[in-house]
């Protein structure tokens, strides 16, 4: 059962991933990026079940957490910094921000 | 000549045809590290478990957050404020109050907010045993903040200048401190087992909660701000 | 329960006083500055003696008092001290011209706490050893080095700050599925007790692949150094300076931690792709410096080239002159691209404008700083006596030692690459030209920090013996985190 759950945390991961590469959209990235840490939390959590007795690992469901605030943090921190740029672009559209020189 | 469209996005289409496969190749990868893992396995869950006694919680999860591993829960809230100080100063646009919140947001958050206040403070202290923590109140003490704001109300806006920037780096002050203690005690950085575990861990927690409720609640207020500001460009930017 | 000596906690200084003094900048604007320079000399002088004690044996810190593999452990040894101590000399020469700097330019006095939250995050990642430690040091790393480039506020600066963004936290969390992978397979999280528990298995190799792409992304590695140019360039210039110089290190840092243990003999091939990418990046990176029109997007693709004899160490790993060679190329990269950093900040803020076309008698009215860039070249160069040439002739030597002399060649290919972008800026700055109407010359203090910084890194070389020899071997890099009884 636990394996179930981390093989559905990988493929979160995948999906994800490869929505973050396509994204034509900062708001689609952000999202994108906050669906992979599901999958990383989900494959954290999952195997944290394999142990013999009846509680599962402490550390991984931890490191969760520690995850998740860092998750909220740079999502905080990305989503301010898509405002300033639509707003500095002056339209309200979610186009992508004019690419800087290679 | 000109390229039909067809042709045109044939590039596109390989090169997105070419992600998936690399993608899925990269699934498939994972999928059989992952089958290959042996069914059971303890982890460090036999250390924790032997040396929860003297961990000043019986959850073993508050245990390893503010204990066993409290330097990464150290530097985590270091993370929060720092990301919060990021977003002061990438911010735009004022604090404005909620216009017409409609009466049953106000009816709802008059009667949600204490109990979400109780709820907050019982996550807090019952996360010594059982599942709950600072993590879990601070983010119930934000959503209440949340809750209050959506509703109108301008108390948010009243939390400013020194008792804000106190409260928010109230959290990561302690746990220095705490830090600093032990060193100055003789002991190891953070090492504060013995009769005064338990009241240090509270300690802790209770001051990562306010901490942790404040950052939260402002970062959301300051991405209201960004949207109101953006809002008004867009309006005074409309087409003919 | 260990007790602990209370004299050995330079280490334990090197992280709080940075974060305390994060806080008191952050509640007392006024005296932010003040704070965050004190600071830096308090680092440096905790710094050099960290590393005196850690030459005669490395340290393990248990903290908590639980030791791994319950608790963290810091670790120090030669390596991680040599790294500390530049951390610190470029953080105290570039805060000094950060005061002039913010002086002329409105970044906000947020710059202060969230440089010491950078710097707060260096000296943690250096002096850790636990692999999720590690995760959480990389984030506040990233966090505030994107905070820093935000603070130029201007839209290429802002979308530049955006795609290091999202670039960071794709990496991150590319590592922290390899952290539970390899913790799901082993049972601990400790580098030495990994060292000690790692088989090679189909989930160590998963963890392998993953954690190393995330930190290959973090560090700029060609091909996904995308967005390295726009957020080194853009940012304000100090900023950048700490980027280039330091940030950009410490993913290839923690790669390196890795290879050795607990990653130690993994497969000939990934090492010799790392090598690879390395090389092509030391030739890509040279070649699109040669090409932009503005004096920081050229030094922010140098970077994206020196970086690339970074992982020229993995197909070399075994030879003691690679390891000591990128240590001291390392050191020699952070010292003289901080001052060509700084320098062009001093161009910029004269001239307006950073096009390279347009410099002529930079050299007559900002002599100082021309001179900062230019050692600084020298040294990017690889001449002698700078530490940049003493590490790529160790890294030459090692390439030698193994029969494979490719690397050889690309490692003196990439020198005559870099003189060739150095010397179209000099050229085009010492050109006589009209006297421009404006001309007050630059501050001295951000004149003479370049300069400083300069010179140091071509001093290094007369330095580097002595350096050399406390460098371990690559067997003493990772055995003794795992031998090291934690205090």
């Amino acid at each position: 059962m636990p394996l179930l759950y981390s093989l559905a945390g990988i493929a979160l991961f995948c999906i994800a991933l490869r929505a973050v590469i396509l994204a034509t959209a900062p708001l689609r990235a952000i999202l994108a990026v906050n669906v992979m840490s599901s999958g990383v939390f989900l494959v954290l959590v999952a195997l944290a079940r394999r142990t013999p007795g009846l509680m599962p690992d402490p550390v991984p469901h931890a490191m969760v957490i520690t995850g998740i605030v860092v998750a909220v943090s740079a999502t905080a921190m990305a989503i301010v910094l898509t405002q300033r740029l639509r707003a500095a672009a002056g339209t309200n559209t979610t186009e992508d921000a004019p690419r800087a020189d290679p | 000549m000109t390229m039909s469209r067809a042709d045109r996005k044939m590039p596109a289409r390989l090169a997105h045809a070419l992600l998936t496969l690399a993608v899925t190749s990269v699934f498939a990868g994972l999928a059989f590290a992952m089958l290959s893992l042996p069914e059971e396995t303890s982890g460090l869950a036999e250390a924790v478990g032997d040396e929860l006694a003297g961990a000043g919680a019986r959850n073993p999860v508050t245990a390893v957050l503010l204990n066993f591993r409290g330097y990464d829960t150290l530097l985590e809230i270091a993370v929060l404020l720092l990301a919060l100080m990021a977003i002061w100063t990438m911010r735009r646009g004022e604090l404005r109050l909620q216009r017409d919140p409609g009466e049953i947001l106000v009816f709802l958050a008059s009667v949600q907010v204490p109990v979400m206040i109780v709820v907050a403070g019982y996550m807090l202290w019952a996360g010594g045993d059982a599942p709950g923590g600072a993590f879990q109140a601070g983010a119930i003490l934000a959503a209440a903040g949340v809750l209050l704001v959506l509703a109108g109300s301008d108390w948010p806006q009243r939390l400013s200048g020194w008792p804000l920037r106190a409260g928010l780096v109230l959290g990561l002050t302690v746990f220095i401190a705490v830090g600093v203690a032990s060193v100055l005690g003789g002991r190891a950085f953070l090492d504060y087992s013995g009769e005064f575990v338990a009241p240090t861990i509270l300690i802790l927690e209770v001051s990562a909660t306010v901490s942790i409720g404040l950052v939260l609640l402002d970062m959301f207020l300051s991405v209201l701000r960004g949207r109101a500001s953006n809002t008004e460009t867009a309006a005074s930017m409309e087409d003919p | 329960m260990n007790p602990v000596e209370t004299g050995a906690t330079w280490a334990i200084w090197l992280i709080v006083s940075p974060l305390a003094a994060a806080l008191i900048a952050f509640l007392l604007p006024r005296v932010a500055a003040g704070i965050a320079l004190v600071n830096a000399v308090f680092m440096t002088t905790a710094a050099l003696a960290l590393l005196d004690q850690v030459t005669e044996a490395p340290r393990c810190f248990a903290l908590g008092g639980w030791g791994a593999p319950l608790g963290i452990d810091l670790y120090a040894d030669t390596l991680s001290g040599v790294l500390l101590v530049v951390t610190s000399v470029v953080f105290l020469a570039t805060l000094l011209y950060s005061r002039s700097y913010l002086a002329r330019t409105a970044i906000g006095p947020l710059f202060w706490p969230i440089s010491l939250f950078l710097h707060a995050a260096l000296n943690a990642l250096f002096l850790s050893a636990d692999a999720f430690n590690l995760y959480v040091t990389l984030e506040l790393l990233s966090l505030s080095a994107v905070a820093l480039v935000a603070l130029a506020d201007e839209t290429r600066a802002v979308a530049a700050a955006l795609r290091y963004l999202l670039a960071s936290i794709v990496a991150s969390l590319a590592y922290l599925l390899g952290v539970a992978l390899l913790y799901h397979a082993t049972g601990v999280l400790d580098l030495a007790a990994l060292a000690e528990r790692v088989t090679w298995t189909p989930t160590t190799w998963a963890a392998l692949g993953l954690m190393t792409a995330g930190l290959a992304l973090k560090g700029a590695l060609f091909p996904v150094h995308f967005w390295l140019p726009g957020a080194h360039s853009y940012a304000p210039s100090p900023v950048s300076a700490l980027l280039s110089a330091l940030v950009v290190k410490a993913p290839f840092y923690v790669l390196l931690r890795l290879w050795y243990a607990p990653f130690v003999g993994a497969p000939e091939v990934v090492a010799n792709l790392l090598g690879l990418l390395g090389a092509v990046a030391i030739v890509w990176g040279s070649v699109q410096a040669l090409r932009q029109e503005r004096l920081k997007l050229l030094i922010a693709y140098s970077t994206v080239a020196q970086i690339g004899y970074l992982f020229l160490l993995f197909p070399l790993a075994q030879t003691r002159s690679a390891l000591q060679g990128v240590t001291v190329f390392i050191l020699g990269h952070a010292l003289a691209k901080a001052a060509m950093f700084l320098a062009a900040g001093n161009i910029y803020q004269y001239l307006g404008h950073d096009r390279i076309r347009d410099l002529r008698r930079v050299a007559r009215e900002l002599p100082v700083t021309l001179a900062a860039f230019a050692v600084g070249g020298v040294c990017i160069m690889g001449l002698p006596p700078s530490g940049n040439f003493i590490g790529k002739w160790l890294l030459i030597e090692a390439a030698f030692e193994q029969g494979d002399w490719g690397w050889a060649v690309i490692i003196v290919a990439g020198g005559l690459l870099s003189a060739a972008y150095v010397f179209r800026v000099l050229g085009h700055a010492f050109t006589l030209g009209k006297k421009r109407a404006e001309g007050t010359g630059a501050p001295a203090t951000m004149a003479w920090t370049a300069f400083g910084l300069a010179l140091l890194a071509l001093m290094l070389g007369l330095a580097a013996a002595p350096l050399i020899d406390i460098i371990g071997s690559p067997v003493a890099v990772a055995v003794a985190i795992a031998a090291v009884p934690a205090q």
